[in-house]
This record gives structure tokens, sequence and C-alpha cells, in this order.
């Protein structure tokens, strides 16, 4: 059964050309943003003859209103948003693994008392919240992926507490248990490794969410402080700026695009790969 | 069908209670002193704890929370601590342009996507379901803002056909102002909404058409258009109610980034001024109106569906 699972996400995203695809424009962004410190201009330089600068040879994308390049900060800019989602989903998944294999497996007032919490959670808005969250605690790397991570993850919850009840009920679930193995071991060794491919597949959706929370976060100011860059705090300037050099704004949003289309792109073929009977092709 | 009703809103009550203690104490925990919006410099320390005791906040905090639960029901959501004016009053004033605008847009998305869904789940892997598909995959991923600054510089700046931002021209009066301001941030919030529906509308119709009722139509001789629209429609729209339950709670915060790049004057871009004044009071009253609208649409989402799919009942 495992097995099969793991082998139809393989078949499923080698046989799709768009999943190809979108793998790799995912690696060169992730590339693009680890080897940003290889571009030749410093993303922080000011330069107060060069500013507002259409592309050119030098600055391939042009420069800000301060007169940095405007490439080099889209690079670094996509560090921080990549590297938020990324550990955005990490947190996410954590939570919502732990909250739903301990709520299907227990059962009982556990289970009734976090999925009460659950639906409490979600019945706040969390764009507000994180708004407010934001401004109270200090605006970071760290914080931004506290607070959008713990505001993801009650969806992942729901599938794992579905999927745990399901996997609870299976015969060598049941044998280890009569085995006496502790709760604990049987969780670790019997059920969470036939979850994990939907862990795989809810977590990839998370990332793209993710990317776009702290892209609106970072846009509306809330996010990653100057005079660092991230895809979402780049287009707050670029808007200021659309009479006088409107294509500022089409770089960073396009990049945000590309991410987030590729990884929603993803997530749906994993999900078909794990589910060929809910989604014949 | 009552027993569901009956059940789902006395589920709704303890929802409610722990949502408001969530609220409180999300303001309790936050730092600063909400007397000191009231200090003046002239003060002497008696007026200053005169006006504290006035606030009620020199009582322990479950009294605050029952006095603040007390006046709630009394319509009293507190007073801004910005301007003093009272909560309740600045957000029912907003509230035309917000449901307004979300308003039109969730018409215009169902409107759009309906007809969508159905041509993309008819059309499977033919040219029209891959550019419909395309368009829904883009209209999921595309960061709202960055989409509403494209339609800007392109319609507004460029084109000159439509205003910037705000929702009125200053000195004009009329409903053709309004709806000319409103044309661009409600079709940003139509095109993320209705990728979502077609999603859904799409892969329901391809379950549809596998049914046996559709092969009995057809064999009747009844033609596509009327397989689709009369029949394969009425299951499709189902999961659209629950979206739309879903969606009541965006009426008020859904629409935050979007009317802040519009500047346009609706709840969101209060709540917007407000966490960045940390304006508790304000941020407290928004927060629980939305999350009351959230509960309030998904318990008629679920008593909808109940009426439109009488098997519902028997599985709850």
């Amino acid at each position: 059964m495992n097995r099969t699972k793991w082998r139809n996400l393989k078949n499923e995203w080698l046989s799709n050309k768009i999943g190809i695809a979108a793998s790799v424009v995912l690696a060169i962004l992730v590339l693009g943003a680890i080897g940003a410190f290889l571009s030749p201009n410093d993303p922080n330089a000011l330069d107060v003859l060069g500013k507002l600068k259409p592309p050119s040879a030098n600055h391939w994308f042009g420069t800000d209103e301060y007169g940095r390049d405007y490439f080099a900060r889209a690079l670094y800019g996509g560090r921080v948003s990549l590297l938020v989602g990324f550990s955005a989903m990490i947190v996410a998944t954590i939570v919502g693994t732990v909250v739903g294999v301990v709520s299907g497996y227990f059962g009982g007032w556990l289970d009734n008392l976090l999925m009460r919490l659950l639906e409490i959670i979600m019945s706040i808005p969390s764009f507000l919240v994180m708004l407010l969250l934001s401004v109270l605690l200090k605006p970071g790397i760290v914080t931004l992926v506290i607070i959008i991570g713990l505001l993801m993850w009650m969806n992942m919850a729901r599938i794992i507490r579905a999927e745990t009840l399901a996997a609870k009920e299976r015969e060598y679930v049941l044998y280890a248990k009569a085995s006496g193995q502790g709760a604990f071991g049987i969780i670790l060794r019997h059920i969470l490794p036939g979850i994990v491919p939907v862990i795989i597949v809810s977590a990839t959706n998370n990332i793209a969410s993710a990317i776009l929370m702290e892209s609106s976060l970072s846009f509306l100011g809330f996010g990653i402080q100057p005079p660092n860059a991230t895809w979402g705090s780049m287009l707050t300037s670029a808007q200021g700026h659309i009479m006088d050099a409107p294509y500022l704004a089409l770089l960073p949003g396009a990049l945000i695009l590309l991410t987030v289309l590729c990884f929603n792109i993803l997530g749906d073929i994993l999900r078909v790969g794990l589910e060929p009977k809910l989604v014949k092709r | 069908m009552r027993q569901l009703i009956v059940r789902r809103l006395l589920q709704t009550i303890p929802l409610l209670f722990f949502v408001s203690i969530a609220c409180f104490a999300l303001v309790k925990l936050a730092p600063g002193d909400p007397v000191l919006s009231f200090v003046t410099p002239n003060m002497h320390p008696e007026d200053i704890e005169r006006i504290r005791h006035h606030l009620g906040l020199d009582q322990p905090a479950y009294m605050q929370y029952l006095l603040w639960l007390k006046e709630m029901f009394r319509g009293n959501l507190g007073y801004s601590l910005v301007n003093h004016q009272p909560v309740a009053h600045q957000i029912i004033e907003r509230i035309p342009a917000t449901a307004g605008l979300m308003g039109s847009a969730l018409l215009l998305a169902v409107l759009i996507a309906i007809p969508l869904g159905l041509a993309a789940g008819s059309q499977r892997n033919r040219w029209a379901d891959k550019l419909i598909n395309l368009i829904s995959y883009i209209g999921i991923s595309i960061p709202i803002f960055w989409l509403a600054i494209m339609l800007i510089y392109l319609f507004a700046i460029q084109l000159h056909w439509l205003p910037v931002m705000g929702m009125r021209t200053i000195g004009k009066e009329s409903a053709m102002d309004v709806i000319k301001h409103g044309i661009l941030p409600c079709s940003v919030l139509a095109f993320s909404f209705l990728s979502t529906y077609v999603r859904y509308i799409r892969s329901g119709t391809i379950g549809q058409l596998k049914e046996e009722y559709v092969q009995i139509q057809y064999a009747f001789g009844s033609s596509k258009r009327i397989v689709l629209f009369r029949h394969v429609m009425k299951h499709v729209l189902l999961p659209i109610i629950t979206l739309l339950g879903m969606s009541m709670a965006e009426l008020v915060t859904g629409a935050i980034v979007t009317e802040t790049v519009f500047s346009w004057p609706g709840i969101g871009s209060l709540g917007m001024t407000a966490v960045k004044g940390l304006d508790y009071p304000v941020i407290m009253g928004i927060t629980l109106l939305s999350a009351l609208l959230l509960i309030i649409g998904n318990l008629l989402a679920d008593i909808l569906y109940g009426f439109a799919d009488p098997r519902i009942k028997t599985t709850r």
C-alpha cells in the first residue's frame, strides 16, 4: 500500500510535462535565491545619481528610487520570500501533523477539545490577527514564520485527523496494538509512514499560500523591514512610482506569481498521484 | 430538518462565546495602557485614576470581560482610542462600501464561474478546458495587490478609462461615479473568487457527467446544453453554497488588501488603520463582526444545503 502510494506520486510527477516544468522553474528560483551573493551588484548599495534608471546592461531590471540594483534586490527578496514560505510550511506541517494525529489516534475528549479549539481559531479572521501580531511582535523573519505558520495548520490538521482515523482501523495497527506496543511507537512506526504522502501534498499547497501571505503582509508594510527587501515590499515602493517607473512593478509580482503557481501546480499533480481513483485521467 | 437547525444553532453558541473570549484576551495581552490615550499633559493622577475607574479598567479581567459582553449586547462596542468615536457607529458607517463591493464581486464571480466551470468540465482536456484551467490556476496564485497595481496602471493611468482610487470623485454625488470607481476593485476580487469556484464546478461537472441519469437524458434525446444547465448544474452548485457561506467572513476582512490598494473607504481599510494605530476597540469590533459573519455564514450554508439536498439530514 505504502510503496504503491510513493510510486504513484513519483509516476504522476515524472509523467507530467507541466510538473517537470514547474519543478525546473522552482529549482531555478531557489538557485537564484541561494546564489544571490554572486550578483555583482550590492542589493542595498545606494546610488543617488542612478535613481529610477530603466533596464540596462549593468542593471538588468533597472534601479529603484534609491538607485539600488533591482535585479539584485529581487534575488535577495526571493531568498526571504522562499525562506519564509518554506519555514512557515514546516511550522504549519509540524503543528498540523501533531494535532491531527493525536486527535485522530486518541479520540475521545482530547479529540473533542482539539477540534473545538481548531474551530475557534478558524472563526477568527486570520489576516487581521496576522496584521495585529506582526505589529505587536517585532517584525523579523522568525516572527513572520511563526505568525504565518501558526495561522495555517488548521486545514492540514483536519486532513491528517481523517487519515489517522482511517489508518487506526487497519489490521496491522490493530495487531501492533495487540502485541503490546505503546501508542507513541504505533503512531511513529505504523501510522505516520502511511500518511506521509498526504502530508507532502498539503505541505506543497501550504508553501504556496505561505508565500502569498508573506508577500501581502510585506506589501502592507507589516513584514520584513527596510532596507531589506522581499517581493511584497518591493511592490509597495513600486506602487508609489507607477507613474514614472511602471516597469518596477513587473518583476517582483511576476516572480511571486510564478513561484506560487509552480507550487500550486505541483501540489495538484501530487494529489492526482495520491488519489488516482478520484481524478482519473 | 428542524432538528438539524436546532443542533447547529446550539453548537454555535459556545463557539461564539469562546471566540469572544479569544478576542478579548488578544487585546488584553497586547502591550500599552488604553487609559494613556485619554490623558492630557495637565491632568492630575487622580483624574487618570477616575478615567480608569470610569472605563472599568481597575476591575479584574473577568469582570472587564463580563462588562464588555454586557455592553456588546446593548450594541455598544466601545470607543476608538484614536478619535473617541463609538466603534459600532464607525463600523456601521462603512458597511455599505464593503458590502457593496464584496456583494457585487461575489455575484460577478458566481455568474462567470458557473458557465466557465460547466464548459471546462464538459470539454475535459480539450483546449477550452485547458485555457479555463490555466486562468483559474493563475487566479489562485496571483498576488491580488499586484493584479490591482497592474490594472490601475493599464486602465487608470495609461488608458484613463477609470479613476485610480477612492470611491467618489470629490464634489460628485452620482451612482455612476461610485460604479466607475468600483469596477477595478470589484473585478480584482471577483477574479480571485471565481478561480476557486471554477475549480469546484469543473470537478463537480466531471463527476456528475459519469452518472447514469446523464446517459438516460442523452438516450431520451436531450441536448448537451439541456443536460448541463438543467440537470448537472443543480448538483454542481451545492458546494458553491458552502463556499459562499465561507465568503461571508471575507465580506469584512477579505477586502483588507484590495481596499488598501484602491483606498476604498470600507471596513477593510478601517481595520488596516486601526491595526497601524493599535486602536484595540476597533480591531476587536471588526474581528468580532467578521467571526460572527463567518459562523452565521457556515450555519446558513449548512441549513441551505439541508434544504437543497434532503439526503444530508440522515447523515448528520
